[in-house]
């Protein structure tokens, strides 16, 4: 068996946030009863033009800065024709020769730690097509073109991803990015966000391209990853066998875990690409450029390498909490109210309160626990009120109750021991009533000393300060 | 009153403000005449007699009230492609014979905003292809001249109708030459505005970077009471443009004297027929007579354009119409057994011969390995076009020639032969490939056919245009000829 080497490129479709659609000035909600927000331009009928929409335009823009791209000064709209019901015009408004975005690129973070530039060709506009409906449609189909002119940006990227894993890590950066860019809401189970892989192998060490297969419209992550594993092999089995790879575009069934052909290069659309004369070219000028440029904010990476070098957190943990705009932004609000502590803070973030946030399925901004009640508690733990075994206790009264650290504290008597004289007290009664397991001890078997820690910690609820514990505990039993 | 059908549509409006008869009597008088030509012209493809009599009423008490717009209470037609609110809109085709508009085009709007009633939707050639309105579904339309005879395309039932005067003015639309060969075929005045002048918001769509809204009425001082208000920015049209409208009528009776007239060269080729090119010659001399200095000027890439727009419009086209699916509106054959044989019969039924040849002509200079050979080296070539255009008013202030080859000719002579059709239209597709202002103007008979001027002026010149086509008017009575048996 010969190694073989996998190329990957992924076409990212990314649903701009704006209110209205790309060429009308219909809603673009998500949701809405079928065709309520479909007005005549989107239904394609007779006479009707399309109008850019500008706020289309300047996204397309923040995202090709974001991504160090040459914004082109001019660029053109062009008509993909094909027949289909979803498509009401017979032809799709897209970008062709003259993209908006081309030539950017980002960087991901391999599991070795590795930097890997991702080049990006282009990144252009389009409208989105409609939906066939066939549900509850008995011997009909339904169309519904709510879905009709939704403005989206396609980012395709160059073929230098090399496995499902890698093109998964840049299909979350991508993902990252528009959500920080807040071009796009990244909601993918609407299809906000998703994506077309080209997939192909070659002998490891070869030149030339393997011939490719595109799999169609992957919206979510395990998605991508499953379906491109499926194909390697799938291609990989074919070659070993002394077969050809059909240049095919495939559709994944999720229930299957496969791929499965849906059209052959022979019945490909011949899309007789050429320029919308409805629509004039997109000319940018660099003050407008700039001025998009001023509402960029601080980027992924840009407030990664800064969570390090500021608050002394490791890439991995700097790479968790930046990925999302909200996430970060809790995180220094927290670090805010206890600057002395921010790897506790980090650990605290990414931790418990991730772990609660998940158990109810709950966003970070969704403000059950605001950044300063968890500082709060942090506070607690910094200058030892508590441990921070108590402080996991604390937690899920302040998660459940929805109160303060101090309150849960209060209430139910948590406040660490730190006095001596009452942790040895509790010592010399713990001593007194298990004599032979001292005698055992003190003739050597150290291992006991955690039974000791033990009792006391029993005898005191948890409450006594594990640092002094340690300290007088060894002292007393050594005699 | 019964000489109304007479009267330019200048004097209608001011014979209305004056309170001289009322816009039902004229209305009416109007409707009449549509209904009496109808079995001998085939104009109109709907006549809608109650709207525009009830339209009509609210014009009166408008007027009467001292109130309403310049076109208060004047009757018009509509060409039959730009879409009216209510009102079926057919393009002249089968295809969307059940297709009722719920929205009115920008011109539709605008001239109702100025008070115009509309009478009807004129006949044409289907989706606007052909130069002799005879592919209408609804049957070809006859030349008042001589009913044997073509009133020219595609906008052939406003030109009838004007020429009839079943109207004052019509809307029409002109991609090559739709507009001006009608005018000229039929005797009557035809303008096509710079494109982006007019919105095409609403104009079903043929050939986008070519269409052109514009109008037909009986003089050009009618023509610039129309344009100035069918122009102007629409923010529904990206291509439309925001500029200014001047007011063309107060622009019309400036002199002439100095204006520098190009003749183009190459519009005086061997197809031209000899009578026709001497009624041409004939009025240039006038002009020279009126004060204009006439050059020859050349326009050495010109004859190129009748293949460059047999490519380009084809291939507009081609993608325009493939929204007439059988899916949202419009004709949808009977009993689809799946989704190809829906689009196959419902196009396949849906539209005419030439509609067909055209959109597979187009989908063909679009295919993969045809585009580079076809499509871009049109565009190039429609680029040299617009140079020499250019180059030609650096020299001279309007360009004049003849607007056709020949007189009308019979229904059916070319209708099996298209490249002969479309070399009908060789004189007047430059402006379109161009987005120039054009007018056909009556410049005399050969054999009791009227023949047509044509004046090509700089982009957003229509003022000049119309100015000297006024002038010319003032000089000649051919553009008051009416046709036997409508006088």
């Amino acid at each position: 068996m010969s190694a073989w080497e996998t190329v990957i490129g992924l076409e990212i479709h990314a649903q701009l946030a704006t209110g209205s659609k790309i060429f009308s000035g219909s809603a673009t909600a998500y949701g809405a009863p079928p065709n309520a927000q479909a007005n005549l331009v989107d239904l394609g009928y007779p006479g009707v033009l399309p109008v850019l929409n500008a706020e289309a335009v300047r996204m397309a823009v923040k995202l090709g800065l974001a991504i160090n791209a040459r914004i082109a000064a001019q660029s053109v709209f062009a008509r993909k024709n094909y027949f289909y019901p979803d498509l009401p015009k017979g032809y799709q408004i897209s970008q062709y020769e003259l993209p908006i975005v081309a030539e950017g690129a980002l960087d991901i973070v391999l599991d070795d730690g590795q930097v890997k530039r991702i080049g990006i060709t282009r990144a252009h506009l389009e409208e989105d097509a409609g939906k066939s409906l066939h549900e509850g449609l008995p011997g009909v189909t339904g169309i519904d073109l709510n879905r009709a002119g939704t403005p989206l940006v396609e980012i395709v990227s160059e073929p230098h991803l090399r496995s499902a894993k890698e093109a998964v890590t840049y299909m979350k950066k991508v993902h990252t990015l528009v959500r920080y860019l807040e071009i796009c809401d990244g909601n993918m189970q609407e299809g906000s966000f998703r994506c077309d892989a080209n997939v192909s192998v070659r002998p490891l060490g070869a030149h030339k391209f393997g011939t490719r297969a595109e799999i169609k419209n992957l919206n979510s992550f395990r998605f991508v990853e499953r379906a491109i594993n499926y194909e390697v092999a799938r291609q990989i089995d074919i070659l070993e066998s002394g077969r050809q790879v059909l240049q095919e575009t495939r559709l994944y069934d999720p229930d299957k875990g496969e791929t499965r052909s849906m059209r052959s290069k022979e019945e490909a659309n011949d899309y007789r690409y050429f320029p919308d004369p409805d629509l004039l070219p997109v000319v940018l000028e660099e003050a407008f450029i700039a001025q998009v440029r001023a509402t960029l904010p601080e980027l992924p990476d840009q407030k990664a390498a800064r969570f390090v070098s500021q608050y002394g957190l490791s890439a991995y943990d700097a790479g968790v909490l930046t990925a999302s705009r909200e996430l970060a932004a809790y995180y220094e609000g927290v670090v805010g109210e206890v600057p002395q502590e921010p790897k506790l803070a980090a650990n605290w973030v990414m931790g418990e309160l991730a772990a609660a946030l998940n158990k109810e399925n709950l966003e970070v901004g969704s403000g059950r626990l605001p950044p300063a009640r968890l500082a709060g508690l942090l506070k607690r733990i910094s200058d030892q009120t508590i441990s921070g075994k108590i402080a996991k206790e604390v937690f899920e009264s302040m998660w459940a109750q929805g109160v303060s650290a101090d309150a849960v504290i209060e209430a139910q008597g948590l406040r660490q021991i730190t006095d001596t004289a009452a942790i040895e007290r509790v010592i010399d009664a713990v001593m007194t009533q298990n004599p032979a397991q001292l005698a055992e001890y003190r003739a050597g078997k150290d291992k006991l000393f955690g039974f000791f820690v033990g009792q006391v910690m029993k005898a005191t609820a948890g409450k006594a300060n594990p640092a002094q514990l340690n300290e007088l505990l060894r002292r007393k039993l050594g005699g | 009153m019964s000489d109304w059908h007479t009267s330019t549509l200048t004097q209608l409006a001011a014979g209305l403000r004056a309170r001289k008869f009322s816009s039902v009597e004229l209305v009416r008088a109007y409707l009449d005449r549509i209904d009496a030509s109808q079995a001998a012209l085939n104009a109109f493809i709907s006549v809608t007699r109650e709207q525009a009599l009830a339209d009509a009423a609210v014009a009166d008490r408008a007027l009467a009230a001292g109130a309403g717009g310049a076109l208060t209470g004047v009757p018009i037609a509509h060409k039959d492609i730009f879409c009216t609110q209510g009102v079926r809109t057919t393009c002249g085709s089968r295809m969307l014979d059940n297709f009722v508009s719920p929205y009115d085009a920008t011109v539709v709007a605008k001239l109702r905003g100025a008070g115009a009633i509309m009478l009807g939707k004129t006949n044409m050639d289907e989706f606007a292809m052909g130069s002799s309105s005879e592919t209408s579904f609804y049957g070809p339309v006859r030349n008042p001249w001589n009913p044997q005879l073509v009133p020219g395309g595609s906008s052939g039932g406003s030109a009838a109708a004007v020429a009839a005067r079943l109207v004052p003015a019509a809307t029409a639309t002109d991609t090559g030459g739709s507009i001006r060969q009608p005018a000229a075929l039929c005797g009557i005045t035809g303008l096509k505005p710079t494109y982006g002048r007019v919105s095409r918001y609403g104009m079903i769509a043929f050939a986008s970077s070519l269409d052109q809204g514009g109008v037909l009425t009986a003089s050009a001082a009618d023509a610039a009471l129309m344009l100035r208000e069918m122009a102007g920015f629409d923010a529904n049209d990206s291509t439309s443009v925001d500029t200014p409208v001047p007011d063309y009528v107060a622009a019309l009776e400036q002199p002439l004297a100095g204006l520098k007239v190009g003749l183009l060269r190459e519009f005086f080729d061997q197809g031209l027929d000899a009578h026709n090119e001497q009624r041409v010659r004939e009025a240039l001399k006038l002009y020279q007579q009126l004060g204009a200095r006439l050059t020859e000027v050349s326009l050495p890439n010109l004859p190129l354009s009748v293949p460059v727009y047999y490519v380009v419009a084809p291939a507009e086209c081609s993608s325009n119409l493939a929204r007439f699916d059988g899916v949202r509106f419009g004709y949808r054959c009977e009993n689809p057994r799946d989704l190809t044989d829906l689009y196959r019969r419902s196009r396949g039924e849906g539209f005419g011969a030439e509609v067909k040849r055209r959109i597979m002509t187009g989908t063909y200079v679009l295919s993969a390995g045809y585009y580079d050979a076809y499509y871009l080296k049109a565009q190039r070539v429609r680029q040299l076009i617009n140079a020499d255009f250019t180059r030609a008013f650096g020299s001279v202030d309007v360009l004049m020639g003849p607007t056709t080859p020949t007189p009308a000719f019979a229904i059916g002579a070319k209708t099996s032969d298209p490249i002969t059709m479309y070399l009908n239209d060789i004189y007047t597709i430059g402006a379109n490939l161009a987005g120039l202002p054009a007018v056909s103007i009556p410049c005399g008979f050969v054999q009791d056919l009227p023949v047509g001027l044509q004046i090509v002026g700089p982009h957003f010149s229509e003022a000049r245009v119309l100015n000297a086509a006024h002038a010319f008017q003032r000089a000649t009575d051919w553009h008051t000829r009416v046709p036997r048996g409508y006088a």
